[in-house]
């Protein structure tokens, strides 16, 4: 957790194995979900589905295997802006083909 | 702490009191070099954000103009190789993590074993690959094939973005390997080491973004029924 107040180089902050573990488990179980989802028929809600528990998958790797959640605020920043971005991009574009 | 076994020694994290000026000052030159080195790395890794963002936003387009042969070529996707390529890169991504986390305890065995457990996960993961585009090869779906052109656009779309996104991935996976395989050595030499871990560390980033495309290639190509 990064309740453990600041950490610099000197005491670098070291994730647990468990903690890694942990979030394997879940990663697998959101693909187990996924994969049975995909056989239900919930009509046009399916692919948001699907997408919805990429995206939740996606932020656990972010966070915890890639570190975001124990690193500097600066690549929070970062990161969120480039997601905006592409968001903007896809929300334009579609608004483009669906008003069409 | 969890303890894991074969763990030789927890290192102390780096020795000598904060008293010390002269330290200090290295540490804090040591910090910004590091911070700039993971900054390039995101900026790096953002670019590839945009890259199969692209590809993403395109498959997007299609598939809203061409749903019905989107889901129609989706049947003919084998799921079980999918799913588990998946579990395989998952699993992949935690070895990856797990040998940085080795490594800054000190246990450079350990940290070589979970990166080899890595790589041989990412050739596993090719070598499915490989079985499941010789698969629909010996189908004769491919590019420009007469079964594949006798097809309606929209499907001929699906296995287009089919075949360059997953093999850009492919590729990803393939330098991915080289990447980590260069780490195994950098430890083994000890050019990489328990206090001086970047290298690894922008790896493994590169490793999980890997993953991460996958994790959003799964369910648009394997799982539409």
């Amino acid at each position: 957790m990064a309740t453990d107040g600041t950490h610099n180089d000197s005491h670098p902050h070291i994730v647990n194995y468990g903690t890694y573990v942990l979030i394997w488990l879940a990663l697998l179980a959101l693909t187990a979900a996924t994969v049975a989802v995909a056989g239900i028929n919930f009509g046009g809600v399916t692919l948001w589905l699907a997408i919805l528990i990429a995206s939740a998958k996606a932020t656990l790797v972010l966070n915890v295997f890639m570190h975001i959640k124990f690193d500097d605020v600066v690549f929070k920043v970062f990161i969120a802006i480039a997601i905006m971005t592409l968001l903007a991009v896809f929300i334009f574009t579609f608004a483009d083909y669906i008003f069409r | 702490m969890s303890k894991v076994p074969g763990a030789v020694v927890e290192q102390p994290a780096l020795p000598g009191s904060h008293a010390d000026g002269s330290h200090m000052l290295e540490e804090g030159h040591h910090h910004a070099d590091k911070m700039g080195a993971k900054i390039g790395m995101w900026l790096f890794l953002l670019t590839e954000l945009l890259l199969f963002g692209g590809m993403f936003l395109i498959y997007g387009v299609y598939r809203y103009m061409n749903n019905e042969d989107f889901h129609a070529a989706g049947q003919g996707m084998n799921t079980i190789i999918g799913a588990f390529n998946t579990v395989i890169l998952l699993t992949s991504s935690l070895t990856v993590a797990m040998s940085i986390t080795a490594l800054q305890k000190g246990n450079k065995r350990l940290s070589i074993t979970l990166l080899g457990f890595t790589i041989f996960f990412a050739v596993w993961f090719l070598i499915n690959k490989y079985f499941e585009w010789s698969h629909e090869i010996h189908k004769g779906i491919y590019p420009k094939s007469p079964e594949l052109t006798s097809r309606s656009p929209g499907e001929i779309l699906f296995f287009g973005l089919y075949y360059v996104m997953t093999g850009i991935h492919g590729l990803h996976v393939i330098i991915g390997i080289v990447i980590l395989s260069f780490m195994v050595v950098f430890i083994a030499k000890d050019k990489v080491t328990s206090s001086s871990y970047t290298k690894l560390e922008n790896s493994g980033l590169y490793w999980h973004l890997v993953d991460i495309i996958w994790i959003f290639l799964f369910p648009l190509f394997y799982l539409l029924r």
